[in-house]
């Protein structure tokens, strides 16, 4: 097995000074949600970690999550491949291509056996596999050969997580989750459409540094989701005076109201949305007047409609979705027929929104 | 001396965009800042606040920046990107801004301390320096220093 450089080792041949090093561990503690008080422990930790193969899956997806971290500024994806991580395949961002790619994988997985990690970007379909593989093969084979020498699976995005999308009803895909395949290996979910590009670099920094971080009940780590967003929300002081937004263009719109009447799903989504913000910390969809989607929630596509306030009942279609849940602990023809069923209930039943659901008052 | 590269965190408030300091984020930070500086004081106890972490509204960053105000200290470390170490017109309590070689705001801090660590030389570096300078000394001298 190859011997990777110490991370001191390879900055120190990038001629890092201490304190460009110090101030790489400030912005790392920030960006781990830690006290910024713990950075001298981060550069402790960081002093004898080496830098972790790591090897990117991308199944069902849109490829969203990727474009997601390219923008991370702090630390960037480039800081991160050359000082702290080796992401040894990624078919997007890698040069190589085909058999070599391939093979780039392969070699990986043998040099790191049991301590590399994988980090898997889409749901993975398995009514029919021929809905999205690679290199002729199957997401599910690939996924099973890969996970079975990892250290640890981070899943970014909501598809992989909970089968975000793709498992959204009716589910043409069958499309499940990472931890509805892999049960074995720790597992850390980082959802979010896409999630925030600085909490997936936080994490394999976090994982880097300190190990699998601690989870919340949806294994997502609780220093991201520990809290809702409605919680951290500056406009909460709108909601507990009872101040909100009617429609997109009323006064409490322009003056910054709450938007839990437009449908925000703040009160109910697990994120740092609010604090860690996007765009390097510019702004977030509340702040720029839009409610939350509650992107980071398993099936939040299936929630009874974006701008529905979550006081009003959504009908058939939480049952429809706890429906879809149970159908996927069901692999097979059975699981495909009930599947059929359900896939012409929710047709049937869906419901499109236009310009007048915007507008309507709760 | 660069100055900082414009944030749009920190441009007024838009026109029309209502703000109230009893509903902004602003006034309980800057009372907790009153508290750390307090405890500096009488012992000794440094604090450092993680603005990342803080959920600002629109208007809260100016708040906060109008009310600290500018001191007489204001550094600039070049380090994988600039950083701004500014003391505040409240002395004791600085701004430090860590900026990646593009610009962008990697993370940003209120200390409250009486020196930024980060303005002090490190150890090692000055391991590394005094390395760096007996080579030199050698190369004019010829030979080995004393």
């Amino acid at each position: 097995m190859k011997t990777r450089p110490l991370l001191s080792e390879t900055m120190a041949a990038h001629g890092v000074s201490r304190r460009t090093f110090m101030k790489y561990c400030a912005t790392l503690a920030s960006v781990m949600a830690l006290p910024p008080a713990l950075a001298p422990r981060i550069a402790q930790a960081l002093e004898r970690a080496r830098r972790p193969s790591v090897i990117w899956l991308s199944f069902q997806e849109c490829t969203g999550c990727t474009e997601s971290i390219t923008r991370s500024h702090a630390p960037t994806i480039e800081e991160m491949i050359f000082n702290t991580i080796s992401l040894d395949y990624q078919d997007t961002l890698q040069a190589a291509a085909g058999h070599q790619a391939e093979a780039a994988r392969h070699q990986a997985m043998k040099e790191n056996y049991g301590k590399y990690l994988v980090v898997v970007e889409g749901s993975i379909p398995v009514a029919n596999p021929a809905y999205s593989c690679f290199a002729g093969r199957s997401n599910l084979d690939v996924l099973k050969e890969t996970a079975a020498g990892a250290a640890a699976i981070v899943t970014v995005g909501t598809c992989a997580a909970y089968g975000g999308i793709p498992h959204a009803m009716p589910n043409p895909t069958g499309a499940r989750a990472v931890s509805d395949i892999i049960t074995d290996k720790p597992i850390i979910n980082v959802p979010g459409c896409p999630p925030i590009p600085v909490v997936m670099t936080g994490v394999l920094a976090h994982f880097l540094t300190f190990g699998v971080p601690e989870l919340d009940d949806l294994g997502r780590p609780k220093a991201f989701y520990g809290d809702v967003i409605h919680d951290r929300c500056y406009r909460r002081p709108f909601y507990d005076k009872g101040l909100f937004a009617e429609t997109f263009d009323d006064e409490g719109a322009r003056a910054g109201w709450c938007l839990y009447k437009l449908g925000c799903k703040g009160p109910t989504t697990h994120s740092v949305c609010a604090t860690v913000k996007w765009n390097g910390g510019v702004s977030f969809p509340i702040q720029s007047g839009h409610p939350c989607l509650g992107c980071t929630q398993p099936d939040f596509w299936d929630g009874g409609g974006f701008y529905k306030p979550l006081s009003v009942p959504t009908g058939d279609y939480r049952a429809l979705a706890a429906g879809g849940v149970g159908v996927g602990a069901v692999v097979g023809a059975a699981g495909a027929l009930v599947g059929r069923g359900v896939k012409a209930e929710a047709a049937r039943k869906h419901e499109t929104v236009d310009a007048h659901d915007l507008e309507k008052p709760s | 001396m660069m100055a900082p590269i414009a944030d749009p965190r920190f441009s007024p408030m838009p026109a029309g965009m209502f703000f109230s300091a009893s509903v902004g984020n602003a006034l309980p930070l800057l009372h907790q800042i009153r508290h750390a500086l307090t405890a500096l004081l009488t012992g000794g106890t440094e604090t450092i606040i993680d603005l990342g972490a803080i959920p600002f509204g629109p208007g809260d960053e100016a708040v906060l920046e109008e009310t600290l105000g500018t001191g007489e200290v204001h550094a600039v470390l070049t380090a994988m990107g600039e950083s701004h170490v500014r003391e505040t017109a409240i002395p004791g309590v600085w701004r430090i801004d860590h900026r990646d070689m593009a610009g962008a705001l990697q993370s940003r801090f209120v200390e409250i301390t009486m020196m930024p660590d980060i303005l002090k030389t490190q150890r090692e570096d000055a391991v590394r320096g005094l390395k760096v300078l007996e080579d030199r000394l050698a190369a004019l001298d010829g030979g080995t220093p004393v």
